[in-house]
């Protein structure tokens, strides 16, 4: 097809491949807004299916191991309220890493504002042992979300006024949360009567929440979809929420509009501390009664995968914040056949991946090369 | 050997791994990609040594097995940020959740069983008489001995070849670089594979060299700190060293401190590679805020040869 002319003057049509091979490219799709339904379940399942050749390696069944899992968390009666429980720090955890990924914060840092706040819960019990009820929950809820908000705020400073990558600083700052409460529970706090266990003596009855009936669901579930609710409302409804979604979706217009971006950061990073210091709160006075050694499984991490599953939207946050919860029950479920109970962070983790990747699927097209 | 020496072994010995992982991380960025999946990387990658080194009692293997995982998750970094253009900071943030995950799970059955050797030394004889580089060179092993080679060829490869020079640019404008026939997206692959190479074995030399027995989450957030590092270091393998061997130091020095008897509890000296961490952190912002900081000008940004920016 190519003749000499032609190769010396350049050709007004592309030049055409010679022998056509099938070759594809990826490029924008100017109408892809958004993805099918099903990517999302198909994400999991794939997820899933990843993890299950790990299983398989281990010998074990995948579809036992998955089946034990899903009746541990949903099974009984028992089950879901164990999982319910769980899906109340991650539910709270999850809204303020969305509240701040709504302006492209990203909060990594729940984890330690989490252990801050049950480090602050914990020291109201400490110094004030002799409070009722009505003084010591509101107080320790205020210390709480103080010391989270603050340990929000360690990582929005630097972020606005120095210009440092928060993601590097709010995952420091989780070391420093967990060293601090190891200091707490292995040295001043320790129970005196509790045989070297690392923890803090227990809660007395005015210090820790009312549980709902005899289950161990507690008043922490209320705060949660409290909280939720009010995420859902302000965003939506609110100047405040307006703003929000502005510097989320232009940063660069938002500023050109006055939109005083820095103080926003400053006050998200505040309120995601704090709703993560408030779980933490939740999490001592409501289930473990006391402040021990290795309190969180890593909830504010999974906040993250829950607040991403949930693309941010509130409903969305509760539905994947008690999947993630039944995942962590799930996990401790199998851990009497023999597995560890990290395989719910290895799922977790694969299903953040897949939902990465069935998220690009919608932005883009693949064409055939003519 | 008076004290200095004593914490410059130290900062050798616990500043090698961050060496490597930095180093690793430059090479990726360089070319335009942001790996944040340092932490889960070298987990995988020291779990992997420790079950390879246990199973067939064989060094070189254990160190074949981490570059096998390593290309693996090289290759779906690669596969998320340059295929499917996926957001480059969640790609690695999820990496660093699996690999912390997987690496719980699979160490399982290793935990608390130390490897049955350990990383063979050069024994420099000569060196011995030699006052303070008799201490510190002699005996080193012989990962410690490659990270110095890899520094010095890593610099002369990305400032003094023209491999280097395209790498610098499809770091800092693909777009350009396209124009010039540099295959992009082909070299961005390369990278993040070989980077990640070095981040698992970084996760390795963790393993074999510093602390011979497997712990969940053992890494302890030096991942974090090496992503860190390379902001500190300007991408400049060079300056990476000193910077890693600097936070080596912070690492020794909570332990120093503590043996000449003082009274701050362990916790909070435990705490000071990662206060300095920020603490850095915010000065260089501070200083660069109206400068350019080296950082490669596409940092994060996909290529899209069809997309015009």
């Amino acid at each position: 097809m190519s003749n000499p002319q032609a190769a010396a003057t350049p050709p007004l049509e592309p030049a055409e491949t010679p022998g056509r091979r099938w070759s594809y490219r990826i490029e924008i799709d100017p109408a892809g807004a958004g993805n099918p339904w099903w990517v999302t379940p198909l994400s999991i399942l794939l997820a899933l299916l990843l993890c299950g050749v790990f299983i398989a390696a281990n010998g074990m069944n995948p579809m036992t191991v998955y089946a034990k899992m899903v009746n541990g968390a949903f099974g009984s009666s028992f089950g879901i309220t164990e999982t319910l429980v769980k899906a109340i720090p991650l539910l709270l955890c999850g809204i303020g890493v969305a509240i701040a990924y709504r302006i492209s914060v990203w909060n990594i840092g729940a984890e330690g504002q989490f252990l801050v706040g049950a480090v602050a819960a914990t020291a109201v019990t400490i110094w004030f042992p002799g409070l009722p009820i009505y003084g010591t929950i509101p107080l320790m809820v205020v210390f709480a979300i103080a010391a989270g908000g603050i340990w929000g705020l360690l990582t929005a400073i630097p972020r606005t006024y120095f210009q440092v990558n928060e993601l590097v600083t709010s995952l420091m700052l989780n070391y420093v949360a967990i060293l601090l409460l190891d200091y707490f529970v292995f040295g001043p706090w320790k129970d005196p009567k509790g045989f070297n266990f690392p923890g803090t003596p227990m809660f007395n009855e005015a210090q820790t929440l009312p549980a709902l009936g005899d289950t161990r669901l507690h008043l922490g579930l209320a705060f949660a979809l409290f909280a939720v609710v009010l995420y859902g409302l302000l965003v939506k409804y609110t100047k405040w929420g307006y703003e929000l979604r502005l510097i989320g979706a232009n940063p660069e217009a938002a500023k050109n509009a006055g939109i005083p971006i820095k103080r926003h950061i400053l006050l998200v990073m505040l309120i995601s501390g704090g709703l993560a210091g408030l779980a933490g709160m939740a999490e001592v006075s409501g289930v473990s009664h006391r402040l021990m050694y290795g309190i969180s499984p890593g909830y504010g991490y999974t906040a993250i995968i829950v607040a991403w599953l949930a693309k941010l939207n509130p409903a969305g946050l509760v539905v994947s914040a008690v999947l993630f919860g039944g995942l962590i029950v799930g996990g401790y479920s199998v851990q009497t056949i023999g597995l560890p109970s990290s395989i719910s962070n290895m799922i977790q983790g694969a299903i953040l991946f897949f939902l990465i990747a069935g998220g690009m699927l919608g932005k883009f097209r693949l064409r055939r090369n003519a | 050997m008076d004290t200095f020496t004593q914490i410059v072994i130290a900062a050798i010995s616990s500043g090698t791994p961050l060496l490597f992982a930095a180093l690793g991380g430059i090479l990726i960025e360089r070319s335009g990609i942001i790996q944040l999946g340092a932490e889960g990387i070298m987990l995988l990658g020291a779990v992997i040594s420790c079950m390879t080194f246990i199973q067939t009692g064989s060094l070189p293997l254990a160190l074949l097995a981490v570059a096998g995982i390593s290309i693996a998750l090289g290759l779906v970094h690669a596969f998320m940020t340059v295929t499917l253009r996926a957001n480059q900071t969640v790609s690695g943030l999820a990496m660093t959740l699996f690999g912390t995950g997987l690496s719980a799970y699979l160490g399982k059955s290793v935990a608390g069983t130390p490897v049955p050797g350990s990383v063979p030394k050069l024994d420099l004889d000569f060196l011995d008489g030699v006052p303070f580089l008799g201490d510190v060179f002699g005996h080193l092993n012989v990962l410690t001995w490659f990270s110095f080679a890899l520094v010095v060829v890593l610099h002369l490869f990305i400032h003094r070849t023209s491999w280097g020079l395209h790498l610098r640019a499809i770091g800092d404008n693909p777009a350009t670089a396209d124009v010039m026939g540099i295959r992009v997206q082909t070299f961005r692959y390369g990278y993040v594979i070989a980077g990640t190479i070095l981040i698992g074995l970084a996760g390795a030399d963790m393993l074999l060299a510093y602390s011979p027995t497997w712990t969940e989450g053992m890494t302890a957030g030096r991942g974090w700190i090496a992503v860190a590092l390379i902001i500190f270091a300007r991408w400049n393998p060079i300056r990476a060293l000193l910077c890693a061997y600097f936070f080596g130091a912070m690492d020794t020095i909570g332990f120093k401190i503590q043996l000449i008897g003082s009274e701050i509890p362990s916790y909070f000296l435990k705490m000071i590679p990662y206060i300095v961490t920020i603490l850095v952190l915010m000065y260089l912002g501070w200083r660069s805020r109206n400068k350019l900081s080296g950082t490669p000008q596409s940092l994060g940004l996909p290529y899209i040869r069809e997309q015009r920016f």
